[in-house]
């Protein structure tokens, strides 16, 4: 049953074009929220040069804040106050645990945040409980699936996607044409000359905690109705997150997006030719191979990367 | 600052005087659960269960006047955890018997720690090797999964199917669920066609259930495991449009998988103990009245939905106090006690241990049951 060679016959001749699209879609689904997550790591890394490990709880946050609105207030409203505490939650942590250390080394800063997603992850179990939760799905229920070239999936999958390209198009438009965004990239590309220049910098590493913890938010809404939410599912996703953002290259949004959907699919695809319980040493074993060969990353430039202490 | 710390020591000695002859009497009882981490949905009502029931038998004066203490560690579903827990139980706490652990491969770590420590071992793990080989301390109070897989295939020979899918996660529980299922399929004639097992953290299962639905000849689905996946399979298998009959372990026993699950939990099927169906059952069934009283006191105060697996804490703890009572504060003869009782009910089923038997109940502990209009209802085809 476990025979590789044969798994990848049947491969080879049984897969249909529904099949084929299943999969692309369901790996379409994982890549898009792996890219999510992996954004907010690049959006903290570049003002910081730090790597945010607590950035799976704000997508457990957001999921899990949404669910408890829900009882007071409709889904649309729910999602958007959602985020906006989970916003002010990311101001919180970076005011409290980040803005007051004086040149701090990266290591520091590391153990920080890897402490402050266990606080979270405490914070949450305190206040949710250690059950499982989800929001309704936007359209339709459980069992209402929609037909793509002959693949079934729920419609949930599209809204997922379709707020992660969002997400993805209007944090481009806000770095490139904004002078708010400006200032954040100038405060990435060199912090002292932003400083020089007049660019209050703390607030522009706060503004970074605001916007990746909102991102997540949004993301942890878009997907409890198909993942669940539950204390505990922010660790999970910050691993794949941070391969997606180091195979991507750190620091490239462009390239999160791309790492992203090529894990994704992957590890969809993987599934036809080993066991399921591999696709996680599937994923892990292309990270080492693209480290060893490139290890900017696929899309991080060589010098960018030697300039980077981290 | 001297007369201050000599005080602080007299305070200290007093304290400790007083303290001494209540000590005396009470009986300390040790519990390793997985309150919180991925076994939570097990370990959670399982400790809320064993809370009320010690506030419940202190408040009756305790057992033979002796006061009941509880010692909660909460394991996080760790084995690791589970085997230091156990060892500071037993040499520190000196408790007289560890209820739990909640989960199967936990106990099977500490399975010889408590036999070479004679200390009695009341495990709320379900995987049959807990009590087989028999470990002479070690006791188990869920049914055993050779008997839920077998009350499966005796469901699937009535129905006609011959050719099925196995899911498993990764957990002890799947791990077991999945070799009994391989094992006992040839006895009833049926053939597994497909095996997957996924990780105990899976939250989207669409890609293996488009790989199993590929396989035209599946007739049905076993998925076997204790993890929120029990909610997802069947939501990934429904949006694929695919509507063969689901199958799940006894594991399914807890009302939030089917409202997690939705309308894509209706019509699957799975054998559990009758708790979930306490309300349906005749007056004259033994559990009846025991089962709609820890139904009541539990959802009264914890407002949650009580669940098969809080039960297996409450049959642990309702029979440790049953051996207590004859028995008093002694090891092994509270372990004599528990392996001479007969007949006695609990929710999981009416409990008759033996030398050779540790979990003391049978094939009828088990109930089909299939999920209707969000709710358990008992399956009678």
């Amino acid at each position: 049953m476990f025979d590789v060679g044969r798994s990848s016959f049947i491969f080879l001749t049984k897969m249909t074009s529904e099949l084929f699209v299943q999969y692309l879609l369901a790996g379409i689904t994982y890549g898009s929220i792996y890219a999510i997550v992996a954004i907010g790591f690049n959006i903290i890394y570049n003002t910081t040069g730090i790597i945010n490990f607590a950035q799976g709880e704000f997508v457990m946050f957001g999921g899990m804040i949404a669910i408890t609105l829900l009882q007071f207030m409709p889904l649309p409203l729910a999602i958007i106050l959602a985020v906006i505490l989970t916003m002010i939650i990311g101001a919180g942590i970076e005011i409290c645990f980040i803005r007051w250390l004086k040149a701090p080394s990266v290591l520091r800063l590391v153990i920080i945040t890897i402490g402050i997603s266990i606080l979270s992850r405490e914070v949450a179990v305190h206040v949710w409980g250690e059950s499982i939760r989800s929001l309704p799905y936007f359209v339709g229920n459980e069992i209402t699936s929609i037909s793509i070239l002959g693949a079934r999936i729920s419609p949930q999958v599209l809204w997922v996607v379709a707020a992660s390209g969002l997400m993805f198009i209007c944090l481009g438009i806000f770095f490139k044409t904004t002078s708010v965004g400006r200032e954040m990239r100038a405060c990435a590309s060199n912090r002292k000359a932003a400083t020089l220049c007049g660019i209050n910098t703390e607030n522009m590493v706060t503004l970074s905690f605001v916007l990746s913890a909102g991102m997540g938010a949004l993301a942890g809404c878009m997907m409890s109705p198909i993942t669940y939410s539950q204390y505990d599912m922010g660790t999970g996703l910050a691993i794949k997150g941070f391969t997606v953002a180091i195979l991507g290259g750190l620091g490239s949004s462009g390239g999160a997006v791309a790492a992203g959907l090529l894990l994704g699919v992957i590890e969809a695809f993987s599934v036809s030719v080993v066991p399921l319980a591999f696709q996680d040493a599937i994923a892990i074993a292309i990270l080492l191979i693209i480290l060893f060969i490139r290890p900017q990353g696929l899309f991080g430039s060589k010098e960018a990367s030697a300039l980077k202490e981290f | 600052m001297k007369k201050l710390a000599s005080k602080f020591l007299m305070a200290v000695a007093a304290m400790s005087l007083f303290a001494a002859p209540a000590m005396a009497e009470t009986i300390k009882v040790g519990a390793i659960l997985a309150a919180t981490g991925p076994a939570s949905f097990l370990g959670g009502p399982e400790a809320r269960t064993l809370e009320m029931l010690v506030e419940e038998v202190n408040a009756k004066g305790g057992i033979n006047g002796n006061k009941i203490e509880l010692i909660i560690k909460d394991s996080a579903a760790s084995p690791e955890k589970a085997i230091s827990f156990a060892k500071q139980l037993i040499e520190e706490d000196k408790v007289l018997a560890i209820i739990g652990p909640s989960t199967s491969g936990e106990t099977m770590k500490i399975k010889n720690i408590c036999e070479q420590a004679k200390t009695p071992l009341l495990s709320c793990g379900a995987a049959e090797v807990i009590v087989n080989p028999v470990a002479s301390y070690v006791f188990k109070t869920p049914q055993k999964d050779s008997y839920a897989v077998k009350k499966i295939y005796m469901e699937m020979n009535k129905l006609g199917i011959k050719k099925i899918a196995v899911l498993a996660g990764n957990t002890g529980f799947g791990k077991a669920g999945k070799g009994q299922l391989l094992k006992i399929a040839p006895e009833f004639g049926i053939e597994i066609v497909e095996v997957e097992v996924y990780d105990k953290k899976s939250n989207d299962l669409s890609a293996v259930v488009a790989k199993i639905k590929a396989n035209k000849e599946v007739q049905a689905v076993i998925n076997w495991s204790i993890v929120p996946a029990q909610a997802i399979v069947p939501k990934n298998m429904r949006q694929a449009g695919w509507d063969v009959p689901l199958f799940q372990s006894h594991g399914f026993g807890n009302i939030k998988y089917v409202e997690a699950a939705g309308a894509a939990a209706e019509g699957i099927i799975f054998p559990a103990g009758r708790l979930l169906i306490a309300d349906t059952l005749s007056a004259d069934n033994p559990q009846k009245e025991l089962l709609m009283a820890y139904i009541k006191n539990y959802e009264a105060k914890f407002k949650e939905p009580a669940s098969t697996f809080g039960g297996h804490a409450y049959d642990a703890f309702t029979i440790l106090m049953a051996a207590i009572e004859v028995a008093g504060n002694d090891r092994d003869k509270v372990r004599s006690a528990i392996e001479n009782m007969k007949g006695f009910p609990g929710t999981g089923g009416v409990f008759t241990f033996s030398a050779e038997d540790h979990n003391g109940l049978d094939i009828d502990a088990f109930q089909m049951m299939i999920v209707k209009d969000g709710k358990f209802v008992a399956y009678e085809k």
